[in-house]
C-alpha cells in the first residue's frame, strides 16, 4: 500500500476562484479489474499539476474522474467542497485527440458558447487569442493537428473554467505547435484557472508544472513540488522513469 | 399486344411531348411520396436520435423492433390504413379514403422505421465520437440531439433518400387506401400496374422511364451535395 505525500497548498492568486481538490480512497474497477487503488490527493487551489506516470499507469482515467465524467468504484472526489459530479460545469477538458464538430472553425466556438449560454461575441477575441482568426470560417476538420488542438483549446477556454484538465494535449505535435499551447495554457493560468495536466513531456513538465503528481500501477506514490520532483524524485518508479528505463 | 420496341418508341414519344396526363401522374406522384419522406424525417430523425443517445432498459428489444419495421410489408400497412380509415374504422369519419391524404399515411408508417432504424445507426456512430466531449460540456439531451442531427445532416441525406426511395417505388399500400382513381389518386406504380394490366405498355414505360430517371436524379443530387461536403470535411 502506498502513502500519497501530502504537499502544502499552493497560494491562490489574486482574483483566483480557489479551486482546493480533496481525494479521499478514491477506488476505480473496470471490467472487474481495479485500476486505481485508494487514492487519496490534496491539491492546491491554483496553479498546474501535472498527472506522469509510463501508460497504463491510470492517469487519464484519474483525470475523467476528477472531471466528473465517470464515477468512481469507492471514495469521494470533491473541488472545494462540491463533488466531482456537480463540479462539471464549472470546468473544461481538453482531450488528446480534439473531438472537433463538422462545422466551421467559427461554428465550434459558437456551439459552447450558446451551449454555455455565454455572449457570442466573445468568440472573434478567443479565435484571436488562440491565432486561428484568420481561419474563423474554414471547417474545423481541415485544420492542421496544432491548430485543431488550439480550437479544442479555445473551446474549452470559452466555458470560463475554474478548472482546465488536459490529457496529452501536446502528443504528436511540433515544437511550435507544442509552445504555442503551453503559451495559452500559461496565459489561462495566469488569470487564475486551475490547470490539470497529463503529459508524457519531461520538458514541458518543467516548464508548466508548479506539482507533480505521479502514478504507477494506479497509485499515487509521488506527490511533490516540481521543484523536488524532477531533481529528488523520491521514488525508483519515478527515477526510472526520469530516466527512461522500463518500468515493470 | 405491342412489341416491346413500339411500347419503348411510344413511351419515349409521351415523356419527350410532355403528355398532360403522364405529368399529372408524376406530379402526384412526387407530391405523395416527398411529403410522406419529410413527416417521415420529422417522426423517424428525433426517435432515431433518441435511441442513440439512450442508454434505458429494453433497448435491444426496441432495436429489434425498429429494425423488423424497416420490412414492414406495403400490403400489410395500406390494410391496416384501409381498416382505419374505411367508413367504420376509428378514423373514418376523417373521411380521407381514397385520397392523397391517405396514400401520404400510409407511405409515412412505411418509412418512418427506415428513417428511425438508419438514423440512429448514424447517430449512435457520431455520439460515440462525440459523448465525452459533450458529457464534459454538460449538454441536455436536447443539445446533444440537436448537435448531432445538424453535424451528421450530409449523412442523413442518405437515409431520407433511402425512404424516398421505398416510399415512390412503393405500389402495396397506396393502391389499397388510394384505389388508383384517374385524377386523383393515380399515382406512377399504381399506374405502372394498371397499364400492364390493360395492355397498355406505353404508359406504363413511360411512367417506368420517369420513375427511373427520378431515382437516378435524386440519387445524384445526394451524392453530389455528399461530395461537396466530403470535399470541405463535413462528413
Amino acid at each position: 500500500m502506498f502513502e500519497a505525500p501530502v504537499i502544502p497548498e499552493a497560494q491562490a492568486l489574486p482574483g483566483n476562484k480557489p479551486m482546493p481538490l480533496t481525494v479521499r480512497g478514491l477506488m476505480l474497477e473496470l471490467g472487474g479489474a481495479r485500476v486505481l487503488h485508494d487514492l487519496n490527493l490534496d491539491l492546491g487551489p491554483a496553479g498546474c499539476t501535472m498527472i506522469m506516470g509510463a501508460n497504463g499507469a491510470g492517469k487519464s482515467l484519474l483525470l475523467k474522474l476528477l472531471h466528473g465524467l465517470m464515477a468512481p468504484t469507492a471514495g469521494t472526489i470533491e473541488w472545494a467542497g462540491t463533488p466531482a459530479a456537480q463540479a462539471t460545469k464549472q470546468q473544461a477538458l481538453v482531450f488528446q485527440k480534439p473531438v472537433l464538430l463538422r462545422r466551421s472553425v467559427a461554428a465550434n466556438v459558437d456551439f459552447v458558447l450558446k451551449a454555455r449560454g455565454k455572449n457570442r461575441s466573445k468568440r472573434d477575441a478567443l479565435l484571436d487569442h488562440v491565432g486561428l482568426a484568420h481561419k474563423a470560417k474554414q471547417p474545423a476538420r481541415l485544420l492542421s493537428g496544432g491548430e485543431a488542438q488550439r480550437l479544442a483549446l479555445a473551446r474549452a477556454l470559452a466555458t470560463d473554467p475554474d478548472v482546465l484538465f488536459l490529457d496529452e494535449p501536446t502528443a504528436s505535435l511540433d515544437p511550435a505547435s507544442v509552445l504555442a499551447i503551453e503559451g495559452i495554457v500559461s496565459e489561462a493560468k495566469a488569470r487564475g484557472t486551475r490547470v490539470i495536466f497529463v503529459t508524457h513531456d519531461m520538458g514541458q513538465a518543467q516548464r508548466m508544472a508548479d506539482d507533480v503528481v505521479f502514478l504507477h500501477g494506479g497509485h499515487v506514490i509521488e506527490h511533490s513540488p516540481a521543484d523536488t520532483f524532477f531533481p529528488k524524485p523520491q521514488t525508483q518508479a519515478a527515477r526510472d522513469y526520469l530516466q527512461g528505463r522500463i518500468i515493470v | 399486344m405491342q412489341s416491346l420496341g413500339d411500347a419503348l418508341g411510344l413511351a419515349l414519344s409521351l415523356v419527350l411531348s410532355g403528355d398532360a396526363d403522364l405529368l399529372e401522374i408524376v406530379a402526384l406522384s412526387l407530391q405523395v411520396s416527398l411529403t410522406a419522406t419529410f413527416i417521415a424525417c420529422l417522426i423517424g430523425l428525433p426517435i432515431g436520435a433518441l435511441v442513440a443517445i439512450g442508454r434505458f432498459r429494453g433497448r435491444g428489444a426496441v432495436l429489434i423492433v425498429m429494425n423488423a419495421l424497416m420490412g414492414l410489408p406495403p400490403v400489410v400497412v395500406g390494410l391496416l390504413v384501409y381498416l382505419h380509415l374505411s367508413r367504420s374504422g376509428p378514423l373514418g369519419f376523417l373521411g380521407l379514403l381514397y385520397t392523397p391524404t391517405a396514400m401520404i399515411i400510409a407511405q409515412t408508417i412505411l418509412i418512418a422505421p427506415i428513417v428511425a432504424a438508419l438514423s440512429r445507426q448514424v447517430l449512435e456512430d457520431l455520439h460515440g465520437e462525440y459523448a465525452e466531449q459533450f458529457r464534459s460540456l454538460c449538454l441536455t439531451r436536447l443539445q446533444t440531439v440537436q448537435a448531432l442531427l445538424w453535424d451528421a445532416r450530409y449523412s442523413l441525406l442518405t437515409v431520407g433518400l433511402a425512404g424516398f426511395g421505398r416510399a415512390v417505388a412503393e405500389v402495396g399500400a397506396v393502391i389499397i387506401v388510394g384505389g388508383n382513381i384517374d385524377h386523383l389518386t393515380r399515382v406512377m406504380t399504381t399506374a405502372i400496374a394498371l397499364e400492364t394490366s390493360k395492355g397498355d405498355l406505353a404508359l406504363a414505360l413511360a411512367l417506368g422511364i420517369v420513375l427511373l430517371v427520378i431515382a437516378l436524379g435524386v440519387n445524384a443530387a445526394v451524392q453530389s451535395v455528399r461530395m461537396t461536403a466530403t470535399r470541405q470535411a463535413y462528413v
